[in-house]
């Protein structure tokens, strides 16, 4: 197994460093899968016990220089590591002023990612800083539940507004209530309501917009206005919200009826050439006295659904 | 005792007791006939910081009325930050800052003289002591390096806050290394990250050592020196010698001048496999100090209105000595120089029973200096009797 990339690129390097932090900011441990032309970052099986589980990823030759990788094995040319994202999400950050930044998984007593960045100086003198992260290899049998999500039908798509105002939204709603209902409809509008004994509070956004290809799927004698509802953690979705860091063009939620439905958003940043995605699952919870439209069952498997983005405009 | 500091030096002394604060819970305060001494100890003597702040610093500096012996006290690092708890105020308001000493009265006086004509007056109570003064000569240590603060603070910038221990040495073509120090946990299934930083020869401005020496800190207490340095915009130097011996950083300026010694971390004998044996141990002569309660005490006390009893220690008799520990100093094996890849410190050194346990590293070698002429005439009524308890 081998693997070294090199970023020369500031505007790159960057961007590689909120992916991460944004995965760092989401949960403890987390894996990396390194495959010739991609990157992910992977948080897998967090849906049973709520929380937040994603699926990122990253086209290499958009980030890196230099790749080169070698897998397990010819047929299985990929390596699956796990490591605690807060490591790499803090080896990155130091390199802020970098020249250069190069990657490689080394075996240092133990297997390790080794990300070594030359800093720019005053001087001409290079200054060097190398991190050695610890990793795990995961075992070619544990990939199967580390696989892209597949895109179920969904009842509802709508493009999310700019989700910091959101996250301001939520952030002030999360000390009346635990639970939040997001409320969306094919005609672009979407509520986020929360409810209590001695209040009920709804942010209403309009003209959002729906993706087109969500409307194929569902059925179609649906009335568009007709608005699909979910009940999610509050904190949960704010710990979600405020792990975005890259600043998406489309975020995109979902929502899927009568299972447990759950959210998802796609971020993009917009000023790279090319595409990266990430998509969120998000638990969703039957409240007792919740209003749903439709049959709820108590169903383990929270289905997922990814979104294609489109490219954004060309880096200047 | 009397001295006034005024203008941007008000920021600098509160600055330096910042610093202080960060090794020791007492401060002792002394005036000498070369300035304004300030200087405190760790609770496990192994981190001492001495701030000497020269005649000049000071519009006003008088170390001691006529007729009357200099006065030495010690009083509590949190009482004294409080003072100059905020740097900004310091900067913004302060105009004057008086120390004044009274032997007479018990108290330490600080007087903040500010803007708009308000003074700020503190009255701290202090506890007469011996003098403490850590044997060391940066001379007498065969490796240097000398840079400014600006570079070993950008040098340390990849280490996360929390990060005790730091490995500081010289590697392939005289660069110089610093390399994040962590403890072994053989049980421990997380591995801890580890960060090096290398660091081109050409960004000293003094280097004197060779490939291969290293020596392991704490870096917690140099941030102390080293944030004060930046601050000040001065150069800092480092003097140490083979591991396990301590490490002195100073700061040298016309006005004044700075020396933290921090213990280092000592490498295993060579010979020994079993890493927890006793035989590791090190020859510290002992702290003869203060009849202090033990510093524990102070904690639970309310500061403010604590008044520690006048005592002056009676030569060693009275004194508590540190557990001694002692080190045969032929388990310091010399450095070997290999790559700078290698750690060389990296077994952990055994835990000595006595030896405080927050801290793995050894004392320094401290002396004390008694001077006879203070040596008081008879015990004084001890209004807080000793407490037994470790150094």
């Amino acid at each position: 197994m081998k693997f070294r990339a090199k970023i020369v690129d500031a505007a790159c390097l960057n961007h590689f460093t909120r992916v991460s932090s944004m995965v760092a900011k989401l949960a403890k441990a987390c894996t990396l899968r390194i495959s010739p032309r991609r990157l992910n970052f992977i948080l897998a099986d967090k849906v049973a016990n709520g929380g937040v589980s994603m699926w990122c990823e990253l086209e290499q030759e958009n980030f890196f220089n230099e790749f080169q990788m070698e897998g397990v094995s010819a047929e299985n040319n990929a390596i699956y590591l796990e490591l605690t994202s807060e490591n790499l999400s803090r080896a990155l950050k130091t390199a802020q002023n970098a020249r250069t930044l190069k990657i490689k998984l080394t075996n240092k007593h133990f297997p390790c990612l080794t990300v070594s960045i030359e800093l720019l100086s005053v001087s001409n003198s290079s200054r060097i800083v190398t991190h050695d992260i610890p990793v795990k290899v995961i075992p070619r049998k544990l990939w199967k539940d580390l696989q892209e999500p597949t895109v179920p039908d969904c009842d509802v798509s709508i493009y999310l507004p700019v989700l910091k105002t959101m996250k301001s939204v939520v952030e002030r709603m999360k000390n009346i209530s635990n639970h939040l209902i997001i409320e969306a409809n094919r005609n672009g509008d979407l509520n986020l309501k929360i409810e209590s004994e001695l209040v009920c509070v709804t942010t209403h956004f309009k003209d959002l917009g729906n993706p087109p290809f969500a409307s194929e799927d569902a059925s179609q004698d649906r009335n568009p206005a007709h608005m699909v509802e979910v009940h999610v953690d509050i904190r949960k979705f704010l710990q979600f919200l405020s792990g975005q860091q890259v600043n998406p063009t489309k975020a995109i939620c979902t929502t899927h009826l009568p299972r447990h439905p759950c959210p998802l958003a796609v971020p993009d940043e917009g000023s790279l050439p090319g595409s990266s995605k990430a998509g969120f699952l998000l638990a969703t919870e039957i409240t007792r006295n919740g209003p749903l439209s439709d049959s709820c069952q108590a169903d383990a498997q929270p289905p997922v659904s990814t979104a294609e983005e489109e490219e954004g405009p060309e880096c200047t | 005792m009397k001295c006034l500091v005024t203008g941007g030096n008000v920021k600098v002394l509160g600055k330096a007791v910042h610093s202080l604060s960060r090794i020791g819970d007492e401060l002792y305060l002394e005036p000498l006939e070369d300035g304004l001494s300030l200087r405190t100890v760790n609770s496990s003597r192994s981190a001492y910081a001495c701030f000497l702040f020269a005649p000049l610093f000071f519009q006003l500096y008088q170390a001691a009325t006529p007729g009357q012996d200099p006065l030495r006290c010690k009083i509590l690092m949190k009482s004294f930050l409080s003072v100059f708890r905020s740097l900004v105020m310091l900067e913004k308001t302060v105009e004057k800052c008086c120390i004044s000493l009274n032997g007479r009265s018990s108290l330490l006086v600080v007087q903040l003289h500010c803007k708009y004509g308000v003074r700020k007056t503190h009255n701290l109570s202090f506890q007469d002591c011996e003098s403490l003064q850590a044997v060391f000569d940066p001379a007498s240590c065969p490796h240097m390096l000398r840079a400014p603060a600006k570079v070993l603070g950008e040098a340390i910038l990849p280490f996360p806050l929390a990060l005790a221990e730091v490995t500081l040495g010289i590697g392939h073509g005289h660069r110089v290394i610093l390399r994040s120090y962590q403890e072994e946990e053989a049980d421990s299934t997380v591995k801890a990250m580890v960060t090096e930083m290398s660091i081109g020869e050409e960004d000293f401005q003094q280097l004197q050592a060779q490939e291969g020496v290293a020596i392991t800190f704490c870096l917690k207490e140099f941030r102390g020196l080293l944030s004060f340095a930046e601050s000040a915009n001065l150069s800092l130097s480092i003097h140490f010698d083979a591991p396990g011996r301590p490490a002195i950083f100073t700061i040298t300026d016309s006005l004044l001048d700075a020396h933290f010694v921090l213990a280092t971390l000592s490498e295993p004998s060579p010979n020994s496999q079993d890493l927890r044996s006793p035989e590791l141990c090190r020859q510290a002569p002992q702290l003869q100090a203060h009849s202090t309660p033990h510093l524990d005490d102070f904690a639970n006390d309310d500061i403010d209105s604590y008044m520690i009893a006048m005592e002056t220690t009676v030569g060693s008799e009275g004194s508590r000595t540190l557990p001694s520990i002692s080190l045969s100093p032929g388990l310091q094996p010399p450095c070997n120089s290999g790559p700078h890849s290698e750690e060389e410190d990296e077994a952990e050194p055994s835990t000595v029973p006595g030896t405080p346990p927050p801290k793995k590293f050894r004392s320094l070698f401290f002396g004390s200096i008694l001077a006879p002429a203070h040596s008081p005439q008879g015990p004084s009524p001890v209004l807080a009797e000793d407490s037994e308890g470790e150094g």
